[in-house]
């Protein structure tokens, strides 16, 4: 065990935050889920891998420094304490893009990587169903196979940012005779294939934030095929380790949420409840405990280890902190805390209103929270199945 | 960086869970319960063998050298273990207080006994009413005085120079003592600044290895409730198939499983005696102990009235928790410790998060 970063590790960091510092738009970008606020994260995408920063953790051959996954870890801490703008391709780099490397072939990941870090194809996920939401064995959409293409049937729903991406990263049943988990295939597809329909549907803040998806006779080549045909339940197992266990939430992300909450309480101290001084120190503390666990999880990782089933402890207290903090501030925030951004007395306050509603979706997205529990009580624990 | 245990700190982790597991079955347990010392000389004499009680003496006293991130999780299987011993009390605060305070005789004196598991110690601090386990210890190093520097001092008293009052406490393997005693300059090792950094940093390595012994304490009783689960049938069928008690379970591995590398991270803050050292080993305890006093309240729970008997073992453990719990501090004395050094000083540092380029 040694905590401290090594010379090396600390000269990355000065290199991440000496070019953020250089680079992060000074005014936060509108919404990525209007049209305007997506071309502009987009073009920070651009920027980000202009100067190579877009994975840093990839290899270089697919736009990315080869670092390790510490280094990586460095890296989000610069890019959410420089403020740096959301991610808006983040179902690309940090689920789709890993599952390729382990399951793509040489000319998938050529094709598909290096555009990816770009931000020149933005990705979507097209798994949820109508009728396959935690039960996702249900999926019905069908792939049928016809000489060198598959002809692609069916509804996907919930698909974040599908209303401007490029791409959508599915899960179809190719054998109809098939139950549940076997017989599924994952599938990449262009969203400006013909056949392919995206209806916004707007979210709880009123903005467009996911889509339904909907195929009717859309043909795609067999190449777009990502895995065997019938192992889209494996290769999608893996994408969700990375979700739920790594890559999409770092722990930064947490850190600078509970530094923003430390400030907001400092602020509002005199005449806050004092009830709510604990209720900060909780948030923090949990924080940083989740920032230490990645660390662990990652220097596992680098000594040959594998994240199996601790993904859905993982899942369960980044979303739950999540909710906390945001509760919180809105505590602190008392009256106001129901203010839109645009209100006159909001200040900054909007955000935290802003962060509050999407918190609420952590436990419910990759993976329900119920759904984890399951899953560390019959894996972890040996409890019997229903 | 790197937050992770060698194979060989994991390889002793194992040999000495295997071992307790053999010396602490829970029926020995409740024999020493009916005893008046309620500890076991042979017992002591192993753990001695095991190289246990030399882990953190220096080497020239015939100690291993080895510092909290060896420690802790041998703490951790002794918590799981249930033990009753005081090596927490010896190992983990005493020898390394007498080794920064005692004179070279002194240590030469104690140190070597220690290590053969001749001797005992114990510690007492003004911050907490009892010293636990002072009737088995040879030594008490006991805090006298007020916090400032011209009062504070360390002693290092003979049992025999003690008067102790025995406070009988919930768990039946606890030995707690208010101990009457008289400073005297023979019996004074240290005073002033040294006193008080010596004094607190023991405070800190009792509160890091009641947290370590809390966390291994957790994951025992999720177990047995786990296992209880897949054995106990109602309605025709295991009750751990219900998702009430699946989801109860899980929520308390949740809260374990990140009280984990808060405690491994507390344990090199005090090997390496860093600046945050007081928030980390304040994280620790209160962490451990929320996951602990959870895990006793759902263990029980799982259980149903079963659980609720002298009779069933799961007490061993519940007891040990809550008392462990208030011992070193109160969670909200820890969380009020860390909101200080969070809230009203110039902000204690995010691990990472804060790191300067
Ligand atoms: C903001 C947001 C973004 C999303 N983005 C995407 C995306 O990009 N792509 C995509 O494919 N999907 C996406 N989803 C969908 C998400 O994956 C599903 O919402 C999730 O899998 C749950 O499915 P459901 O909504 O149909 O709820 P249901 O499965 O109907 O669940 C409803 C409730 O029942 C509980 N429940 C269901 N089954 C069980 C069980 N076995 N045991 C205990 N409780 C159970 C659930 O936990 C939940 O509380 C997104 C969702 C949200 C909220």
């Amino acid at each position: 065990m040694d905590l401290t970063f090594t010379p090396e590790e600390d000269a990355f960091r000065r290199e991440a935050r000496g070019w953020l510092e250089a680079h992060v738009p000074a005014k936060p970008l509108p919404s990525m889920d209007t049209a305007e606020g997506f071309a502009a994260h987009r073009a920070w995408e651009r920027t980000l891998n202009d100067g190579r920063w877009a994975m840093v953790s990839w290899p270089e051959a697919y736009g990315g420094r080869g670092v390790n996954l510490i280094e990586w870890l460095i890296f989000e801490e610069e890019y959410f304490r420089a403020g740096a703008p959301g991610r808006v391709n983040q179902n690309g780099i940090f689920l789709l893009g890993p599952t390729l490397m382990d399951y793509g072939t040489d000319a998938q990941k050529a094709r598909h990587l290096p555009r990816m870090a770009a931000g020149e194809d933005v990705w979507a996920q097209g798994w949820s169903e109508p009728n396959a939401g935690s039960d996702m064995a249900a999926i019905r959409a069908t792939a049928r196979l016809d000489g060198d293409h598959y002809v692609l049937n069916g509804q996907k729903t919930w698909c974040s940012r599908a209303v401007f991406a490029d791409w959508i990263f599915c899960i179809f049943r190719t054998d109809p005779e098939s139950q549940r988990h076997r017989g599924l295939t994952f599938i990449l597809v262009p969203l400006d294939a013909e056949g392919v329909k995206v209806r916004p549907i707007a979210q709880l803040d009123g903005e467009t934030g996911f889509a339904e998806v909907f195929f009717d006779d859309v043909h795609v080549p067999v190449e777009n095929r990502l895995g065997d045909e019938g192992a889209g339940w494996r290769v999608a197992m893996a994408t969700a380790g990375f979700e739920r266990g790594l890559m999409l939430r770092s722990p930064a992300r947490f850190q600078s949420t509970a530094a923003r909450l430390v400030a907001l309480y400092k602020d509002e101290a005199e005449q806050a409840d004092p009830a709510l001084r604990d209720a900060v120190v909780r948030a923090w503390m949990d924080a940083e405990a989740y920032c230490l666990n990645t660390y662990r999880t990652v220097s596992r990782l680098m000594s040959g280890g594998s994240i199996g089933a601790e993904a859905s402890l993982n899942k369960i207290f980044w979303s739950e902190l999540d909710v906390h903090m945001h509760e919180t501030a809105l505590s602190l925030l008392e009256a106001r805390g129901q203010l839109l951004p645009h209100a006159p007395d909001a200040g900054n306050v909007g955000r935290w209103l802003d962060g509050y509603l999407f918190s609420l979706a952590g436990p419910i997205y990759a993976g329900t929270n119920e759904i984890q529990r399951n899953v560390i009580a019959e894996r972890l624990l040996g409890l019997p199945k229903a | 960086m790197e937050l992770l245990f060698t194979d060989d700190q994991l390889a002793f982790q194992e040999s000495v869970r295997g071992f307790l597991q053999k010396e602490c079955e829970p029926e020995r347990l409740r024999k020493l319960w009916e005893t008046e010392s309620g500890r076991s000389p042979e017992f002591w004499a192993k753990l001695a063998e095991m190289g246990i009680l030399g882990m953190t003496a220096p080497e020239e006293h015939g100690g291993l050298g080895m510092n909290e991130v060896d420690l802790v999780l041998v703490l951790e299987e002794i918590g799981r273990a249930a033990l009753a011993a005081p090596v927490a009390e010896t190992v983990a605060v005493g020898v390394p207080l007498l080794a920064a305070c005692g004179s070279p005789a002194l240590q030469a004196e104690w140190i070597p006994k220690v290590v053969a598991g001749e001797a005992a110690l114990s510690f007492g601090h003004a911050d907490t009413p009892f010293v636990h386990d002072a009737h088995v210890a040879d030594l008490l190093l006991l805090h006298a005085g007020g916090r400032t520097d011209s009062d504070i001092a360390v002693h290092a008293v003979p049992r025999g120079d003690v008067t102790l009052v025995h406070e009988p406490g919930n768990d039946p393997a606890g030995r707690l003592y208010r101990v009457e005693w008289q400073p005297s300059p023979e019996t004074r090792i240290a005073t002033g600044a040294v006193a008080g950094t010596a004094l607190a940093l023991a405070f800190d390595r009792a509160a890091l290895a009641a947290a370590a012994q809390l966390v291994g304490i957790a994951q025992q009783l999720v177990d047995l409730a786990a296992h209880y689960a897949t054995q106990r049938e109602q309605f025709g069928r295991p009750i751990g198939s219900f998702q009430a008690i699946k989801h109860m379970l899980a929520s308390v591995q949740v809260r374990v499983e990140f009280a984990r590398p808060v405690l491994y991270r507390a344990a090199w803050t005090v090997a390496e005696d860093t600046a945050e050292r007081m928030v980390a080993v304040s994280h620790a305890k209160a962490a451990a102990a929320e996951a602990a006093i959870l895990a006793a309240r759902t263990a029980l729970q799982v259980h149903g009235a079963i659980g609720y008997t002298w009779e069933v073992d799961l007490h061993i453990w519940m007891k040990r928790a809550w008392a462990l719990d208030v011992a070193w501090g109160t969670r909200l004395w820890h969380r009020a410790r860390i909101g200080r050094a969070v809230l009203d000083d110039s902000a204690a540092p995010s691990f990472g998060y804060s790191a300067r380029a």
